[in-house]
């Protein structure tokens, strides 16, 4: 059972959960740069958090479907057809073998996920499936790759879908860290009330803010030994520019961190479009502490909001076709 | 030296700083607390690691509170004096073989003029003493060793190097780094090594733990030629209690 890849995006790879436990191997966690919609996606195909994905940024690519099969659509929508009839985002649909599913560009966000049957089945290395390009572990996709596929957990299960995520609109939620104290409260009074815009400079690394005000320094770094690095950490580089630091983030860093943004709003930058506007707010750690929420738990309450798929019948060009592919045939 | 200070690094971490400055007895205690932390394994820890000057404690948020296990960690770094803290126990000395000229040698007589030394001196001292493998980071398995001599504490160069190769060994501010992967750098190369700091075909993939050390041994160009395909480049291992 695989996947065939007949044309692909720039930016696509496979992610998983990532590889948790290797911070003091030099090795940070990696896996989706939007958790919240890999999570989703594993809800949607009903499979275990850790199955493999596939992550695309800003455009997906044409994939041919080797044996009928569940797919899970999630992340940001993007424009998807299953042989020139679009399907639904936040969905999972069953494909029939030899059909070419094809997904476009994404119109609100960045990263949108796929993930086929029980998720990929390629080698595992360090504990992960996912590609993670300053550890040197994995690759880009690239067209001609035919990417195994373990078994669809539950072929007959009827097709469900998401509610669309509600949009938030509130500031991103910061928690202080190490290097908080570093910056005056002015700055950081004024790295509140500043009004900060997504770069075109962004990747699984972190991304790139800009602002027109003065640079945000902290007292005097040069001296400062690197320390650990956390996921959503605020880096101010070398000319006050901050980068805030997202999956594929290096263990350790000498630049000084702002603050740590909360896991629960880091898709939000994860998934802002160039051009978008942020703005932060600090938390108190008490208050960071209490909105934790464990990626089981998430999986949990993504399960319980599924609902069936409903079906525009106008969508079907014929009913009694479209029978035959709701039944899965065999590998 | 004094208490470490206990800092929040993210909603699930815990980092435990013994100076913000690097220093050898800071690094020391770093190794040192996180070994007594693993001994004590408090409920909800789901991982522990050591930076150049810090110890980080990750944990279960639903399962142990902050506050809690902020007290179980200040307890422990309470209970000893840290500027004198012992090394951990089942260390290793890697002997690894490594080219200090030619094409892969691009910045040895500028880090030469640097330290006020000639090019052989430089290599003599850079293959002297073991080093201790202070910290891995940046990239799986790559190891942060200290410490030369005090006039090697030369400053990072002012162009960052676009790339260098796998195996670049680099140095600045008294410490030496071999590269786990191509990458930008704004450390000077003196030499390569065929040692990786993550070989997949290996067992384990990542053969350097922090406290151990690693002491470099000069090769001809022929030696390194050959090393390539050798197990863990040649590298050989010492225990050292």
């Amino acid at each position: 059972m695989s996947l065939s890849i007949q044309r692909i995006g720039p930016a696509v790879s496979i992610q998983d959960a990532g590889r948790a436990g290797g911070m003091g191997l030099g090795l940070s966690r990696g896996g989706a740069a939007d958790r919240l919609a890999y999570l989703a996606a594993c809800a949607l195909a009903g499979v275990p958090i850790g199955s493999a994905a596939i992550e695309m940024a800003g455009f997906g690519g044409r994939f041919r479907l080797e044996a009928t099969t569940r797919i899970a659509l999630a992340g940001t929508p993007m424009r998807a057809t299953v042989d020139g009839a679009p399907v639904a985002w936040n969905a999972a649909h069953i494909v029939e073998a030899g059909s070419i599913l094809d997904i476009g560009a994404a119109e609100k966000g960045v990263y949108g996920y796929l993930l086929p049957g029980g998720g990929l089945d390629t080698p595992e290395e360090l504990g992960g499936r996912g590609f993670h390009r300053i550890a040197g572990l994995g690759r880009a996709l690239e067209e001609g790759d035919r990417l195994p596929i373990l078994p669809d957990p539950a072929p007959d299960a009827p097709p469900m879908r998401l509610p669309a995520p509600s949009p938030e609109t509130g500031p991103i939620r910061v928690m202080p860290g190490p290097q908080t104290t570093l910056f005056n409260d002015d700055t950081r009074a004024r790295f509140e009330a500043t009004t900060f815009t997504r770069s075109a400079k962004a990747n699984r690394q972190g991304v790139r803010l800009e602002q027109e005000g003065d640079p945000f320094s902290a007292g005097s770094q040069l001296q400062r030994v690197s320390d650990f690095i956390s996921e959503g950490d605020i880096q101010m580089t070398g000319d006050g520019t901050p980068y805030v630091l997202l999956a594929d983030c290096q263990t350790m860093g000498g630049y000084p961190r702002i603050g740590t943004v909360l896991p629960g709003d880091l898709p939000r930058i994860a998934q802002a479009m160039p051009g978008q506007t942020l703005r932060f707010r600090f938390v108190t750690v008490e208050e960071a502490e209490a909105l934790w929420i464990s990626d089981a738990d998430t999986l949990k309450r993504l399960k319980k909001s599924l609902m069936p798929l409903v079906r525009d019948p106008r969508a079907m060009t014929d009913l009694l076709t479209y029978e035959l592919i709701g039944k899965p045939l065999s590998d | 030296m004094t208490t470490p200070e206990i800092l929040p690094l993210g909603p699930d971490g815990i980092l435990v700083r013994f100076a913000d400055a690097l220093s050898e007895p800071a690094n020391r205690a770093a190794l040192a607390f996180r070994a007594l932390v693993d001994d004590a394994a408090p409920d909800g820890v789901t991982e522990t690691a050591t930076s150049l000057t810090s110890a980080l404690i990750r944990f279960l948020p639903n399962h142990v509170r902050r506050a809690d296990l902020e007290q179980v960690l200040g307890d422990i770094a309470e209970a000893r004096d840290w500027s004198d803290a012992p090394l951990p126990d089942g260390r290793t000395l890697w002997h690894i073989p490594a080219l200090f000229e030619g094409p892969d040698a691009p910045d040895l007589e500028a880090v030469a003029r640097e330290i006020g030394r000639d090019p052989d001196t430089a290599i003599a001292e850079l293959t002297a003493e073991p080093l201790r493998v202070l910290a891995l980071g940046f990239a799986p398995g790559q190891p942060y060793l200290g410490f030369l001599p005090d006039h090697w504490n030369i400053p990072r160069r002012t162009e960052v190097t676009p790339e260098v190769p796998r195996g670049a060994v680099v140095v600045a501010v008294r410490q030496v780094i071999p590269f786990a992967n191509a990458a930008p750098t704004g450390w000077w190369q003196v030499g390569r090594t065929a040692f990786r700091c993550h070989d997949p075909a290996a067992d384990p993939p990542i053969a350097l733990k922090p406290g151990d050390e690693l002491r470099f041994r000069g090769v001809t160009a022929d030696d390194f030629a050959r090393l390539s395909d050798a197990p863990r480049g040649g590298a050989e291992e010492e225990a050292i209690g």
